[in-house]
């Protein structure tokens, strides 16, 4: 079966944009053949800075016929009607049949359409791909109005050893590509997928980005061996070199000694983000060579001497302004810097660095005295935190902050405990960063979170579906996961209400006109009642963090049900005994007869409009069940409430559970819609005494069965 | 890639030795395609884009082939010539063409040969840098061009220029001479540059021209420019490019598009300097790029409705 090689030659595509664009054209363009009735066997493509290329293999010659049946009117319908039919199918009364139905005969009108050629279609689909090819970003050129993301040269379009002739934006497609832009730029006829790939290779472009990125990772590896070096691994740089290059080249640099005093992350971050560069580090000692790798684009005459030679420049340049802005910025302390923030807003309602630095200040210290860490030491951490923001080094790179202003401090011999907090306060960024190994830090870290959270709270901006500019989400992740991982207990309440207050004087100043203010305010007095939908996303986010690690998300929901439950480290405490009760036989049984009482309270409180709470009165127990119940009820309230409250909610659990047998008995024995409506509602009120006695540990009511 | 001594006049036209030599090989490069070779605007920018024969003859129907040398004014950027590779005045080397034609990458890798960059033994790439100005409502697509790793110039694909669709579209080429002239010449410090590629006494470098302006520019730029005047200026110059938008209207037609831009530069560089001095808030900041955007949006209004812009009257 005949095959289709497609390739789109243009001008250097983005490193960024290549591998996604290569799944868009593949996807694209076999839809649109799928859709045609044209299914395929196998279809792959390559991308490299020049070129998109697709290779569908296995296609028809022709697309398949097809046969539509429509249905017309009755048999002896009007003349009208019939004529209307006839027009719109373009056929007379004699082309059509004659059908029928159980309502009678009708006219059909039978249109067999033999389909296209393949190619035909293809010529179809390939403009119209290009057309609405979906870029993140893309232009015009020269006189035309086609758009592409950068002027698109050629059109290589071959199905069955045949061109596809089609024309786009003035580019008529042909059976041509070019090489090498310096090796080979000559053009190159092609008949099919085998000879394209090793015509291209042969005019050195390695087509496949994946054997590109390989090719550099050995090569860069094979070279640091040689120097009993060690590549600093780095798979996103891999990538973006692979996107870079038609045929990569992998060379070694040296720099001069003496910038190794700078910090390694700095050195590798510059001769990363800057040029693109591999660090090489000593697998001994583990500290960073003064070696670099690069990747060329050439097969070069002098075997890349003058490559080697020019980029060595650079690079001794990026790391003169790198050690420049380290020797800088040693010359300040970090508390000198202070007055500084000022000039940097945080958020236009949430007021300067500066305010926000005195907040983080308070609020690590409050945190501190709570989680046993050293105050002072977490307020001076967070009030140094900030600073290096205003450095020349993390004003060049903005993904050292924190770690800079570590070093800073270690230079001003502030100790490890402050120069470890202004490097974690920052963690844990992602789902798989390190949580802050300190309290100091951990302090630091849940401190500048809170602010962040509650801030956004108070002005109203909160993430919305697919929207959290402030990551919002990330940093209640990480309060969650600071909290867990290192056991913290600490209510969340309080912390919120004290954060509050401290923003006070920021949320004061914003104009007095805005309904922004108004609603500002609301919110604000709604936190300050406890009335907490901050929290509600803290419980929200504690869900899906549970749930990645297994946890049933409605044992949560039973939990937060409770009310008042702040404190993450109890809550999930409660979870895993819930969860550990309820896969035993008590557990699930008890579950069944607690629902079942929550089912028949709920009906008949609807009914009778009104709540079946308080004490059922024992003088009106007519059978021995309900005073056994009453009895356990009673007992299981007091154990369970005493147990959970020294937080031992496996015994809560088992006291519970001591309900079982009476419960059971209940319901086997004792009719609760008694004709008796007195007693009635004194079997209703035992019922509602289930409730509150299970409400001791969970919401049972919130649980699946 | 080490310089030759220059026992003979040659030195001083070769862009292997001498700065002006890089100048004129690439004047003589684009002359020879038909650019016109013009003479750098005569007031004060932050980039060769700024200069009307980039900025306003980029937007309208008319072909436009040009080239030319600009000096450029940024003057945050400036070290007291403390800093080998930051000076807050320097020279950038501006082509455009319009409409782009299809062999402008072929155009611009022969003017690196020209100059004497071999493609056989150097790294030429070509690294996605797309280009956006939000004084001059502009933005275009293209690449940053690297040799050997080096970032020799800027490849712009103009999209839109005073907030107005380029069609057809401008290809745009900013060669930043200082450094490129460092890599020919192989010096690690601009004020090494030798200017006139003579040798011995006769030798002037880059320092012996610049190294002084620098330094008292730097003073000016960060220490003594009269902000409260500077402030002036700035109200100043938009006030009256409005006014000389609003008077040339002429029957649909505009009759002073270029004196009003020139008060749309002047406005820009104010701007420029009243960042240097600090005195410009974050927020603030935001508004003035707004307001010297306003103008130049009514610049580039005004210019397509001047013959040169392709308005009526014109056989465009």
């Amino acid at each position: 079966m005949p095959d289709l090689l497609l390739e789109l030659f243009s001008e250097e595509i983005p490193a960024r944009m290549q591998a996604r664009a290569a799944d868009d054209l593949k996807s694209l363009v076999t839809n649109a053949l799928v859709d045609a009735g044209c299914v395929y066997e196998s279809a792959e493509v390559r991308a490299t800075p020049r070129r998109l290329a697709l290779a569908v293999a296995g296609l028809p010659e022709n697309q398949p016929d097809v046969r539509d049946e429509r249905k017309g009117p009755r048999v002896g319908a009007p003349d009208k009607a019939i004529e209307g039919f006839l027009g719109s199918v373009g056929l007379t009364l004699d082309e059509c049949e004659i059908r029928e139905d159980k309502k009678g005969q009708y006219y059909a009108a039978v249109i067999e359409k033999s389909g296209s050629s393949t190619a035909e279609m293809i010529a179809g689909i390939v403009p119209d791909v290009i057309a609405k090819f979906p870029w993140p970003k893309s232009m015009r050129w020269g006189p035309g109005s086609l758009r592409w993301v950068r002027p698109l040269h050629s059109i290589l379009c071959i199905f069955d050893g045949a061109v596809v002739p089609f024309e786009i934006g003035g580019i008529v497609s042909g059976n041509v590509t070019y090489g090498h832009r310096f090796h080979a730029p000559d053009p190159i006829e092609v008949g099919g997928f085998e000879d394209y790939e090793a015509g291209l290779r042969d005019a050195r472009v390695m087509l496949g980005a994946g054997e590109r990125a390989d090719v550099i990772g050995n090569e860069a590896r094979t070279l640091a061996f040689a120097q009993n070096l060690e590549l600093v691994e780095d798979e996103a740089l891999l990538r973006e070199n692979a996107g870079l290059v038609e045929w990569p080249v992998v060379l070694m640099g040296a720099f001069d000694e003496a910038f190794l005093d700078v910090p390694p992350e700095v050195l590798t971050t510059s001769m990363k983000a800057h040029q693109k560069c591999f660090s090489l580090r000593d697998p001994k000692t583990g500290k960073l060579a003064n070696r670099f790798i690069l990747v060329s684009n050439l097969v070069a005459d002098d075997a890349g001497a003058a490559i080697v030679a020019g980029n060595e420049r650079v690079i001794a340049a990026r790391l003169s302004d790198a050690r420049f802005f380290w020797d800088q910025d040693r010359k300040t302390s970090l508390e000198a810097r202070l007055p500084e923030l000022e000039k940097i807003t945080f958020h236009a309602k949430l007021g300067t660095q500066t305010e926000r630095v005195l907040r983080l200040e308070a609020i690590a210290g409050e945190i501190a005295g709570l989680i046993g860490a050293d105050v002072d030491a977490a307020k001076q951490a967070a009030r140094l935190a900030k600073c290096d923001l205003v450095t020349e080094m993390v004003g060049e790179f903005p993904e050292l902050q924190g770690l800079m202003g570590s070093y800073y401090a270690q230079g001003e011999g502030l100790g490890q405990e402050i120069s470890d907090a202004i490097a974690q306060h920052y963690q844990p960024q992602g789902p798989s960063d390190d949580v802050p190994s300190s309290p100091v830090a951990q302090a630091v870290a849940l401190a500048d979170k809170m602010d962040t959270l509650v801030g956004f709270w108070a002005i109203d901006e909160k993430p919305t579906g697919s929207k959290d500019p402030y990551a919002l989400r990330r940093a209640a992740l990480g309060v969650i996961r600071t909290v867990l991982d290192r056991g913290l207990r600490l209510r969340l309440s309080p912390i919120i209400q004290f954060t509050l207050a401290r923003l006070g004087p920021t949320l004061d100043r914003l104009g007095e006109d805005s309904e922004r203010k108004h609603r500002v305010r609301a919110v604000h007095d709604a936190l300050l009642r406890g009335d907490n939908y901050l929290l509600a996303f803290f419980a929200d986010r504690l869900k899906v963090h549970l749930r990645d690690q297994g946890a049933r998300h409605d044992l949560i929901d039973a939990v937060f049900s409770l009310g008042g439950q702040d404190d993450l480290v109890l809550i999930v405490k409660r979870v895993e005994a819930m969860g550990k009760f309820l896969e035993t036989d008590d557990g699930a049984v008890l579950l069944a007869g607690a629902k079942r009482a929550q089912n028949i309270l709920r009906i008949e409180e609807k009914k009778d409009e009104t709540r079946h709470d308080g004490a059922p009165d024992p003088a009106l127990f007519a059978q021995d069940e309900e005073r056994a119940l009453a009895e356990a009820i009673d007992r299981a309230e007091a154990e369970a409430g005493a147990a959970a409250g020294s937080e031992e909610f496996a015994a809560a659990m088992s006291a519970l559970a001591r309900l079982r047998a009476p419960v059971d008995a209940f319901f086997d024995n004792v009719t609760v819609n008694a004709e008796d409506a007195g007693l009635r509602e004194n079997r209703l009120k035992l019922l509602s005494r289930i409730r509150a006695a299970t409400l001791q540990v969970a919401d049972f009511s919130k649980i699946e069965s | 890639m080490s310089a030759q001594p220059a026992t003979s006049n040659a030195g001083a036209l070769s862009p292997r030795t001498s700065f002006q030599g890089l100048i004129l090989t690439l004047q003589r490069y684009w002359a020879e395609y038909g650019c016109v070779i013009l003479q750098p605007y005569d007031m004060e920018v932050g980039a060769g884009t700024f200069h009307p024969a980039t900025t306003l003859r980029a937007i309208g129907p008319r072909p436009w082939k040009a080239a030319y040398v600009q000096p450029s004014r940024r003057p945050t950027d400036g070290r007291y010539g403390e800093n080998p590779n930051r000076v807050q005045h320097y020279y950038q080397f501006q082509v455009i063409i319009k409409p782009s034609p299809p062999d402008m990458q072929e155009l611009y890798l022969k003017s690196l040969y020209a100059i004497g960059i071999d493609p056989k033994t150097h790294d030429i790439r070509f690294v996605e840098d797309d280009w956006e100005s939000p004084t001059l409502g502009a933005w275009g697509l293209g690449w940053e061009v690297w040799c050997d790793g080096m970032e020799v110039s800027q490849f712009t694909y103009f999209q839109q220029v005073g907030g107005i669709d380029c069609a057809p579209v401008s290809g745009e080429l900013t060669y930043g001479l200082e450094r490129l002239a460092m890599y020919v010449q192989g010096v690690d410090n601009m004020f090494d540059l030798n200017f006139n590629g003579r040798e011995g006494d006769e030798k002037i470098t880059y320092r012996d021209v610049f190294l002084q302006a620098e330094q008292e520019y730097s003073r000016f730029n960060f220490e003594h420019a009269d902000t409260e005047l500077l402030l002036r200026h700035f109200a100043d110059a938009e006030g009256e490019c409005h006014a000389l938008i609003e008077a040339g209207n002429a029957d649909g037609r505009h009759e002073m598009a270029l004196p009003a831009y020139d008060q749309c530069i002047k406005a820009s560089h104010l701007f420029n300097l009243l960042d240097a001095r600090g005195v410009i808030s974050v927020t603030e900041r935001q508004s003035y790029i707004l307001r010297v955007r306003e103008l130049s949006k009514a610049c580039a209004e005004a210019w397509l409705r001047t013959e040169a812009g392709g308005g009526e009257g014109g056989d465009a």
